[in-house]
């Protein structure tokens, strides 16, 4: 039966329930037009009391991939939906390749593929059907579709198992199907929720490579989600780091590791064939090393000595000294490297000094 | 990869180019969604489920009543719409197993088995947001749902009605006049309108309730309390007992905007022209015009339409009604749980 649509909007032909008693804010801000492909400004989100998305300034770079980086609930996936106009914002606006994605979602989805978190696909359908059903909602049909369809099965390693049905996919398989759903469209932007979760180690770095692959073979910008920082830190060239939907950083992972990293140097070193007897007067003698602040001895045998220097400047001089020592006396160094702070430990240090530490947003 | 005529220039230089990008025009999402949906259908078990069901409806009481036919068809000449026949005839002591009755009980189940897990299957699947994020507009995906079960459905019931004709003609010779192609085909929509209304019905309860299990509990309680004739004056007398236990005319009203009791009043009217009222009540004037008009015992096709025009416009109204709130509910949901 004929639905009672609500009139099209002049300029969008976007059909679109009217929300009472809601007043706009997002006029009063405006964006450039030589943003890059991802801008928000003061871009809020607020259900009821909760604030999921609070303020958000975020730039994304063509030809970059940018992680956004939060614990689960800091507002990713609301920021997500609302750069895609699948949630409308309470505040602020955003910039999606030259659109505003509130005002004109289909123009925004017909240029950004995206990989929703926890993706699924059509159980009775191979994964290939499932790629025709997308390739057609884009209005892409007959063999063009199919060269498109073959060339990213291609890409993302799915060939082979295309014509079997997605519901024997294993969690890696959908998610890599998932990626190459997004590509279908020959999206300019790529938007990855949560693109590692659920993927075994391997399948992660396979992940990972290939979002590489395509920045340099397509020069798409990439914004991927992820709460494993650990996993995405190789992959991004910035990060923003995002809690209680606020960005509380962004930059590279060292310009990160400057803002928020440990002052002090950290450096191992590690000794053949040492008893535990010795332990006290190794420590003494890499105490006496000059720079060094602090020497912990190692709790189990195959564990280093960790040695901590005033400032990271000093890691230099502290290593020069430590090789000498232990020619000097006599020992076997097995290793000996600086540790540099991963992101794990920027992002903890990073909520300390906003003082956000265990502050948890209402939406995943 | 071939270069996208949209994409490729928006990847230099995004805002100032794309506005001025020649649009694909392409085909309303509605269509695209609606025709994968139906190709679903097509290869359900639902589909099959209903076939049997609406098949039961169709060859058992023809089978049972075929000698009951023969004599009817006998006296052709002087019984009027023999043909109309075929669909009200019920095996001796069988009275449900009625091609009318049958499918009026019938196919709300069918409606709803179309449409109880369209919105939260797929959220339950995960394909939900995937299937917004492509350039389509929301209310592509619901239109295109219940485009594709009342496609399915219909489908099913036309080939039951032609089956049915199929054998009153080849093998009991049963020949019908233009008038009673006319009355079957009005049955067929009014049918379809019926099923549609269990669509609409469906479909809310998919689009409010998120698991699809107790959705289909809920379509199958409300199927069994409304549609089914046993349970039918038991929900009657609860409702008018609660709301006016005084008012004798409580249960006749109720009973008026109840999808079932509108369905059966104009299947009846329309498949047999003897009967000149509905059970409801229609307007006097309608009533008079339908009886002066004809004073013997047959209602022309047009007369018949007059008697059922009220309760078609209720069933139209309650069917616009669901799929409106359906339709409201999913564009204002949230696209994660």
């Amino acid at each position: 039966m004929a639905a009672p649509t609500p009139s099209p909007s002049p300029a969008t032909g976007e059909r679109r329930v009217p929300r009472k008693g809601r007043l706009r804010q997002r006029e009063r801000v405006q964006i450039p037009d030589d943003v890059g492909p991802i801008a928000t400004r003061r871009l809020s989100k607020r259900y009821g009391d909760l604030v999921a998305v609070d303020n958000l300034e975020l730039d994304v770079h063509a030809g970059e991939i940018f992680g956004l980086l939060g614990q689960n609930g800091a507002g990713k996936t609301t920021t997500i939906l609302m750069l895609l106009g699948l949630t409308e914002p309470s505040a602020g606006v955003a910039r999606v390749v030259g659109f505003d994605p509130t005002r004109n979602p289909l123009e925004v989805k017909r240029r950004v593929g995206y990989l929703p978190d926890n993706v699924g696909f059509y159980d009775g359908m191979t994964g290939r059907e499932n790629l025709r059903y997308t390739a057609r909602l884009n209005g892409i049909t007959g063999s063009d579709a199919e060269a498109r369809i073959d060339n990213v099965l291609e890409q993302v390693g799915m060939t082979d198992r295309a014509d079997t049905r997605v519901d024997t996919y294993s969690r890696g398989m959908l998610q890599r199907l998932g990626i190459a759903d997004a590509l279908v469209k020959d999206p300019s932007v790529l938007i990855l929720d949560e693109p590692t979760t659920a993927i075994d180690p391997i399948g992660v770095i396979e992940i990972l490579g290939m979002l590489r692959t395509l920045v340099q073979e397509r020069g798409l910008a990439i914004l991927l989600s992820s709460h494993l920082l650990a996993q995405v830190q190789s992959v991004c060239d910035r990060v923003g780091i995002f809690a209680a939907g606020k960005l509380i950083g962004v930059g590279t992972v060292p310009e990160l590791a400057a803002q928020f990293g440990e002052e002090r140097g950290h450096i191992e070193v590690g000794f053949e064939g040492l008893e535990r007897s010795q332990y006290a007067a190794i420590a003494k003698t890499l105490r006496s090393s000059a720079g060094v602040s602090e020497v912990h001895e190692p709790v189990r045998a195959s564990e280093p000595f960790v040695l901590m220097t005033a400032t990271r400047e000093d890691t230099g001089t502290v290593r020069e000294a430590v090789l000498a020592a232990a020619a000097a006396k006599g020992l076997r160094l097995s290793s000996i490297r600086e540790v540099v702070p991963s992101l794990d430990d920027i992002y903890r240090r990073a909520l300390h000094a906003k003082g956000l530490a265990g502050a948890r947003g209402a939406a995943a | 990869m071939t270069a996208n005529a949209t994409s490729a220039p928006v990847a230099t230089s995004p805002a100032s180019t794309a506005p001025a990008v020649e649009r694909i025009r392409l085909r309303p999402g509605w269509i695209t969604i609606a025709g994968k949906e139906f190709a679903d259908h097509l290869l359900s078990v639902r589909l099959y489920v209903l076939l049997i069901v609406l098949g039961i409806a169709a060859l058992i009481p023809l089978y049972f009543a075929a000698e009951q036919i023969r004599s009817v068809a006998a006296n052709a000449s002087i019984t009027p719409a023999v043909f109309l026949y075929l669909f009200q005839l019920s095996p001796e002591g069988v009275p449900i197993l009625r091609v009318d009755l049958w499918v009026g009980i019938s196919a709300p189940l069918l409606g709803v088995a179309f449409a109880f897990d369209a919105v939260n299957g797929e959220r339950h699947e995960g394909t939900l947001p995937r299937l917004l994020s492509q350039p389509i507009h929301r209310d592509d995906v619901i239109n295109g749902k219940f485009a594709a079960g009342l496609a399915a459905i219909s489908t099913a019931l036309l080939a039951v009605v032609l089956v049915i004709s199929g054998v009153g003609l080849l093998r009991l010779g049963i020949v019908p006049a233009s008038s009673e192609i006319i009355r079957v085909a009005l049955w067929l929509l009014t049918t379809i309108l019926y099923v549609a209304f269990w669509l609409a019905f469906g479909l809310l309860l998919s689009v409010v309730i998120r698991r699809a299990a107790t959705s289909a509990l809920v379509a199958f309680g409300t199927w069994l309390f409304v549609a089914v004739p046993f349970f039918g004056p038991f929900l009657i007398s609860f409702i008018s007992g609660v709301l006016a236990p005084d008012d004798p005319n409580a249960r006749h009203l109720i009973g008026q905007v109840l999808p079932s009791t509108l369905y059966s009043d104009i299947s009846g009217v329309i498949l047999n022209p003897t009967v000149q009222t509905t059970s409801r009540a229609v307007t006097t004037s309608q009533y008079l015009q339908a009886q002066s008009f004809f004073p013997d015992s047959a209602l022309s096709v047009t007369q018949s339409l007059i008697l059922i025009w009220p309760p078609i416009v209720v069933l139209f109204a309650l069917t616009v009604g669901c799929f409106a709130l359906a339709y409201v509910r999913f564009m204002r949901q949230e696209v994660r749980a």
